[in-house]
């Protein structure tokens, strides 16, 4: 059931062009959705141990950048894809949207039970997601924190042409550019899949690198910093010399900072690419090539003057991707999801042909 | 153009290195096993002293761990950042055809020089007795630095 307080969705000004959604959450209302998937001993787990889920909370229930007030469903998926359908899916004409599934197996500690749980959740996904709307697209939800097993939860979906990626949480155990990974980038390139870094995570150490924090608020902005880290990580260990053809999206991960990360490892690569001598071309060169973010939350003032700033540094019009981030709450009115004052062709580029060359749509 | 003698040969051994006022400018002439080379001892990043940054050779990796250590001594590191330039070239490493440093031609040749004078000019004053005495002048090879 859905409750639904104000403004219906109307078609903003900008939504005549091909729209691709490259951020759009369902929820896992319950484990007890997940249960017809669960083998028999991990259902009786669960009840023996009292195991509620994954201890993340990276989208707290009422925190107003979770939802908007007032628009709450109640548990089940038909509430949700509805809602989807209402406020993102229809009023934009949306080609293809891609859902970015937030349940966090990656901070289950037994290894097997993460598995079992992302397996779960994947065809979860599958049933009651993509076979329900053929607009939607998936990502796989993988125990990144044990690579083996999450590669092989990726070769499970790699012939599924509608998984077209396998997401992270930013916060992980060490950095993405560890070659511990390896197995899950072997498997994405495999398949040509995406590999999206996504905001949050909890695994077990603290949300930035200088410690605990006391509120919210500092978690959910100190995040940029965590994706600078995995950003810096992925190109100084020489992940994409490894795997020249990986793409990795970043979602919602903001974008204006993107620019003084370039400029800094670049500067820092004249004078100390000694240490990192598979690190051939100025490391903006890589980001350009392999990395894209997706616009919500977008971290700038809303009007869209600063964002053509942003994108003129970025010194690339191919880095941005449109994502509502729905249900997420960043803007009142979805006029507000895209903002304006971009040319024709940038806004086609954002909206729609970034995203269909990237994730191959 | 003009030529410069900057050095005696055996002042700057294979490996080594001379910094040599040349018509106002600071250039540093490297010995790299024989073969002579010059750069301008300013950094065209900041202008730091180039020439005095440590030589080492070109680092090279395809993915990590696969390194490769070739010409070893070629390389110089300007000291105050560490933008690695080729000395046999002036190019810097991260960005050849637009970041250099000024380089000059470099010769080795034989000349003469006179020979000592006589005293005179130190203060002493010639005595009653003259002995019999013969030109000298020395052969020896210079490493010369040519100005366009
Ligand atoms: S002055 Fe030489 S590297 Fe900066």
């Amino acid at each position: 059931m859905v409750r639904e307080s104000g403004n219906e969705a109307q078609r903003p000004f900008w939504s005549g062009r091909p729209v691709i959604d490259c951020d759009l959450h369902n929820e896992v209302p319950s484990l007890e959705v997940l249960r017809p998937y669960l083998a028999d001993h991990w259902c009786d787990y669960i009840e023996e141990s009292a195991f509620r889920g994954p201890d993340a909370d990276d989208y707290p229930k009422g925190a107003p950048t979770t939802i908007r007030p007032g628009l709450e469903w109640e548990g089940e998926v038909e509430g949700q894809l509805a809602l989807m359908r209402r406020q993102v899916l229809d009023p934009l004409q949306v080609e293809f949207g891609v859902l970015d599934c937030a349940y966090r197996v990656q901070g289950v500690h037994d290894p097997e039970l993460a598995g079992a749980l992302a397996s779960a959740i994947n065809r979860w996904q599958a049933e009651h997601w993509l076979d329900r709307d053929p607009r939607l697209r998936a990502s796989i939800v993988a125990p990144t924190q044990s690579p083996v097993l999450a590669a092989r939860e990726i070769d499970r979906w790699g012939a599924d042409a509608r998984f077209v990626q396998a997401v992270m949480p930013v916060r992980s155990l060490i950095p993405y550019g560890n070659r511990i990974y390896d197995p899950i980038y072997e498997a994405a390139a495999r398949h040509d899949l995406v590999v999206g870094i996504q905001f949050g995570g909890s695994p077990g150490h603290p949300p930035t690198p200088s410690g605990w924090l006391s509120t919210y608020l500092e978690e959910y902005a100190a995040m940029a910093q965590v994706f600078q880290s995995q950003v810096t990580s992925l190109i100084v260990e020489g992940v994409f010399d490894r795997f020249p053809d990986l793409r990795v999206s970043l979602i919602e991960a903001g974008c204006t900072w993107m620019p003084s990360l370039m400029w800094r490892l670049d500067k820092e690569w004249r004078g100390l690419r000694r240490d990192i001598p598979w690190v051939k071309r100025p490391p903006s060169d890589y980001i350009r090539r392999h990395i894209r973010l997706t616009l919500q939350p977008v971290d700038a003032p809303p009007s869209g003057k600063q964002l053509l700033e942003v994108i003129g540094q970025l010194d690339s019009d191919e880095m941005l991707m449109f994502a509502t981030d729905h249900p997420h709450w960043h803007f009142d009115r979805l006029e507000e999801a895209f903002p304006a004052g971009l040319s024709d062709s940038l806004a086609r580029r954002v909206l729609a042909d970034n995203a269909r060359s990237f994730y191959r749509l | 153009m003009a030529e410069h003698v900057v050095a005696t040969l055996g002042e700057i051994p294979p490996g080594g290195r001379k910094i040599a006022e040349v018509e106002g400018r600071s250039i540093g002439v490297f010995n790299l096993d024989g073969q002579f080379f010059a750069v301008l001892n300013r950094c065209p990043h900041q202008g730091g002293p180039l020439c005095l940054g440590q030589q080492s050779g070109l680092l090279q990796a395809r993915v990590p761990g696969e390194y490769s250590y070739t010409r070893v001594g070629e390389i110089v590191r300007c000291p105050w950042h560490g933008w690695e330039f080729d000395l046999k070239t002036g190019r810097s490493w991260f960005d050849p055809v637009r970041t250099r440093v000024r380089s000059y031609r470099v010769r080795v040749e034989m000349r003469e020089s006179e020979g000592g004078g006589c005293g005179e000019e130190a203060g002493h004053r010639p005595g009653p007795y003259r002995a019999e005495t013969f030109p000298v002048s020395v052969r020896q090879q210079y490493v010369v630095v040519e100005i366009p």
